[in-house]
């Protein structure tokens, strides 16, 4: 970062322009006392973009020393407008980890032993092309399966278009976004992207509904939040916990868990019952509006009551403030949305209500967005997909998935009654499938199926102990990657540039993925020499100067109009080319055409049990960066989130330790401390996600607190798309104390002890490697 | 120059606790691991589901009385520049009088150097002519204001003449130079 002249005080009007540059100078001549100069700025400052989550905000890294000192934010950057959130700022956490892996590594041991032999890369990548060879001579391309999350797997995702597998699958959709993108899709004909399309900053109405902005920190839409907050925007919260953003309400609506689909419809009764809704954008835009009018009739606030636990005149009272606020009423989508296994009927209903408010396309609402073009890289063409993507049980399941499901492929690896598995073969990419998909066991078990597994990844994730093969990827600051031009307000394009060289014996996705390409005969879709070659590649196919875009960090497009009333098109690539109340392709598939209400989706938890809610802290992704020791300075555990009252009842005070054991008598492996709190409702717990990790090697973390996806064991499937509702299960606490004096006398921990038995019978079917299966 | 007052607000409405400044601070300083020059401190007032939070993102106050000053006994703490308070670590005897004396807790040891430690408002980036800490840089809320509390025109003097703001504990008679905005 440049010095700036201290006269540029001025802004802050420190005294006058003219006099201020020679008092300044004896300002600090005068001062007798040493500054301490902590000598963070860097001697270069490389712009790049973020990957400590998946928002991909624009970064200024300071190196010195060959070091990286700091990370700020880009202020060129569309996305993070120069600001960060705390993982960004934290991003030499994982770059300067101890536990990083650092050469590629062979498996010598059972599975899951954590016991590997260091090789060199040539060793590691011949075993890993001579696996993806096999695999496709014995059984076909499709038979080896991809699990992927993060930008660098774009690499991967090229390499297995290549190879011909058609089973790319990212948990980030059936385990995350699915649900809402297809909910959207069917009732506008768009998805709202990544980044969404969400014009917060522009909102007078903002409603959350279980989205805790303030601990999910997506750095655009917390800073737009806060702008929201700053204009008067009335912010509604709906979430059985009081969230950050609940804080931030004007109304806090302390939800049953389960239930919203029925307060949705309330809400849609009394804005069509009291006709407040946006008469000229339905009729304009809207299809099956009638159907939706009758059907919503007998959704009245009372009716509500009775399911959600919340009172009527708050349902209408909040009714009304989106009504008078509206175009400019923002209902958001959320994001991570599998809860219940009705999820694309609530993202639906969430959409509907947006359409009747007017928002879609509109300011305040949901912008329209555009892109840069920047032409894809010229290459032979992918090979046609025979095969079907072997990730649902039969051909009809789950009719609108558009992306592969995770949890399918996982399960199809498994041989099921009627036969062989069909999935032989995984590479795991940045992804630790058992904390990311649900029932752990499950994930186990295929596993074991395996008959190779190689994952690419930074630190020593549970996944990584299950390995075969093993490959130590440079971090986001040591690598270049695919350019990145998401739809936004403004098109641009950003570059992710190397910072420093990869530390260790580390490589970066792109290398990784061009050798193997090199070694299972395709270089031919690998004909770039490395990653900057390509960027530049595309980036001046699209008429763009690579060396702003490298000075700089982005190039930035011009803005065109972004709401319907500015001219941009009311387009929706729906079935009727309109906003689909009635949707005809759910109809088709037999599925309820508009949200229904089911008594039977709503459960109560069992006596003495409570549903089990998980989320985000601001200073984590999720397991991503719970190792990360910088970070982890603010927050190394997560505490289960107990009602005060029920904590009462049990003799719980803040601070004592527990586990959790589910419904299914599933115990947590390790213990947490109990935050007895009267944030959250009586019948749920909470707990940030990403913590309990039995990775021995994370040793910042291991051990440390509770891991909700291991008490996963039960989840509701989405009969539309197949997103794996996770929010459907119970626990109930056991004193640390009673528990291990249990454990101490003999009788073993049982997810540990399950755990100890599938390491016992996991010897590959194959052996390690080369053995016929 | 000497006119210069500095002074922090914290606008508590948009501060969402995030803890960017924590870490921005620790990376823009170079803190010793396991201290913080910032911190969040939540309050939570009210019975379930009536209940209200209090968010603030806290450090040293830069007092315009300030009793850690006051204490030293080696003259290592001391006024700086623009009215803020400074520890000048080649004087500190590390003997803790002023951690002890701090009423806001704001104070530590860095372990590596003996030295007393706390929040200098970034005074090596004022120095250099860059006008914002490093903590109001990074947040992506935009909630730290900083600038000349003698300025009546500064965005800080501003906010404070507009809006309710309030000092912690005033009763300690510090009068504190950090506010935070209700």
């Amino acid at each position: 970062m440049k010095r700036r002249d201290f006269i540029r005080m001025s802004s802050y009007g420190v005294a006058g322009t003219a006099a201020l540059s020679g008092v300044t100078t004896d300002w600090f001549g005068l001062y007798g006392n040493r500054t301490v100069n902590p000598g963070t700025d860097g001697e270069q400052v490389v712009p790049s973009f973020c990957e400590l989550c998946f928002w991909k905000c624009g970064i200024l890294a300071h190196v010195k020393d060959g070091r990286v000192t700091k990370i700020k934010g880009n202020p060129k950057d569309p996305l993070s407008q120069g600001h960060l959130c705390p993982r960004g700022a934290g991003g030499t956490g994982i770059l300067y980890d101890p536990d990083r892996l650092k050469k590629p590594m062979v498996r010598r041991d059972m599975r899951g032993s954590q016991e590997f032999e260091e090789v060199s890369w040539d060793a590691a990548l011949n075993e890993v092309a001579e696996n993806f060879e096999r695999i496709k001579t014995r059984y076909g391309p499709e038979a080896l399966a991809l699990f992927s999350h993060g930008y660098g797997g774009n690499w991967m995702k090229h390499l297995f278009h290549a190879y011909g597998s058609p089973n790319i699958a990212a948990p980030s959709y059936a385990q995350c976004r699915g649900p809402r993108d297809v909910g959207f899709d069917l009732t506008y004909g768009w998805g709202v992207g990544s980044p969404e399309r969400t014009d917060i900053k522009n909102s007078r109405c903002l409603v959350l509904i279980g989205s805790h902005l303030g601990e999910n920190m997506h750095n655009t839409q917390v800073q737009e939040f806060a702008e929201a907050i700053r204009n008067g925007a009335k912010v509604i919260t709906v979430d059985p916990r009081f969230s950050i953003a609940a804080s931030k309400s004007v109304e806090w609506m302390p939800i049953k868990p389960g239930t919203d689909i029925a307060l949705l419809l309330a809400w849609m009764n009394v804005i069509i019952g009291e006709g407040l809704y946006d008469r000229d954008y339905v009729e304009a835009y809207g299809y099956g509006f009638e159907q939706l009018q009758a059907h919503v009739q007998p959704y009245t606030p009372e009716w509500a009551y009775t399911r959600t636990g919340l009172d009527p005149d708050p349902i209408r009272r909040t009714a009304r403030i989106m009504a008078a606020e509206r175009p400019a009423t923002l209902v958001h989508p959320g994001r991570h949305v599998t809860w219940y296994g009705n999820d694309t009927q609530r993202s639906r209903a969430i959409a509907l209500l947006n359409a009747l408010l007017g928002s879609w396309g509109r300011k305040g609402g949901f912008f329209v967005p555009s892109a840069m073009d920047i032409p894809p890289y010229e290459y032979p063409g992918y090979l046609d997909h025979e095969a079907q993507v072997a990730d649902r049980p039969d051909p009809s399941a789950y009719p609108l998935a558009d992306q592969v499901l995770a949890q399918g492929v996982c399960d199809a690896t498994i041989p099921s009654g009627i036969g062989d598995s069909r999935i032989k073969g995984w590479m795991v990419y940045g992804s630790n499938l058992p904390t990311t998909l649900p029932n752990p066991e499950q994930t186990y078990r295929a596993i074991q199926e395996l008959d190779f597994l190689v994952t690419v990844d930074i630190l020593p994730a549970e996944i990584v102990g299950w390995s075969d093969v093993v490959l130590p990827e440079a971090t986001y600051l040591e690598r270049c990657d695919e350019v990145f031009a998401p739809p936004w307000r403004t098109p641009y394009v950003a570059v992710r540039q190397e910072v420093v060289p990869p530390m260790y014996d580390s490589k970066p996705g792109w290398w990784i993925a061009r050798e193997l390409g090199h070694r299972v005969g395709l270089p031919d879709f690998f004909p770039w020499q490395d990653s900057v070659e390509y960027a530049k590649t595309r980036v001046e196919a699209a008429g763009l100067d690579c060396d702003v875009l490298q000075r700089d960090g982005v190039i930035v497009g011009e803005q065109g109009p972004i709401y319907f009333e500015e001219g941009a098109a009311p387009v929706f690539w729906t079935d009727s080319g309109k906003i689909e109340f009635y949707s005809q392709k759910l109809a088709a598939q037999g599925f309820d055409p508009m949200p229904t209400w089911h008594d039977e989706e709503a459960e109560d938890p069992p006596q003495g049990y409570y549903r089990l809610l998980f989320g985000r802290s601001p200073v984590h992704t999720f397991g991503r960066t719970t190792n990360n020791r910088l970070l982890s300075e603010v927050m190394d555990e997560n505490g289960v989130w107990v009602n005060r009252k029920i904590a009462q009842r049990w003799g719980l005070t803040s601070g004592d330790r527990v586990y959790l054991q589910n419904q299914d008598g599933v115990r947590s492996t390790f213990s947490a401390p109990v935050k007895v709190t009267d944030r959250i409702h009586p019948d749920a717990v909470y707990v940030v996600h990403g913590y309990g990790r039995k990775a021995k090697k994370l040793r910042q973390v291991y051990g440390k607190g509770i891991d909700d996806a291991e008490l996963i064991t039960r989840f509701k499937t989405d009969p539309i798309m197949g997103g794996t509702g996770m929010n459907v299960n119970f626990v109930t606490f056991l004193r640390a104390e009673d528990v291990e004096e249990t454990s101490a006398a003999g009788s073993s921990l049982e997810s540990e002890g399950q755990e100890e038995e599938v390491m016992a019978g996991l010897v590959s079917p194959a052996g390690r490697k080369g053995v016929a299966v | 120059m000497s006119d210069v007052r500095f002074g922090m607000a914290i606008d508590t409405r948009t501060c969402v606790g995030c803890a960017a400044c924590v870490i921005g601070c620790k990376t823009e300083n170079a803190t010793a691991p396991e201290f913080s020059r910032d911190w969040i401190y939540t309050l939570l007032e009210g019975e379930y589901p009536d209940v209200r939070m209090t968010i603030r993102s806290e450090r040293c106050n830069h007092c315009e009385d300030a009793p850690c000053v006051t204490v030293c006994p080696t003259g290592s703490s001391h006024y700086g520049p623009g009215g803020t308070v400074q520890v000048n670590p080649d004087k500190c005897s590390g003997c803790k009088a002023c951690i002890t004396a701090c009423p806001y807790d704001a104070r530590h040891i860095d372990p590596r150097s003996g030295a007393a430690d706390k929040c200098t408002f970034c005074m090596h980036r004022l120095e250099s002519g860059i006008t914002t800490t490093s903590c109001q840089e990074i947040c992506p809320t935009q909630s730290i204001y900083f600038g000349d509390l003698n300025d009546p025109d500064s965005k800080i003097s501003r906010a404070l003449a507009t809006r309710e703001a309030y000092v912690l504990k005033p009763d300690a008679g510090t009068s504190p130079k950090h506010f935070y905005l209700k």
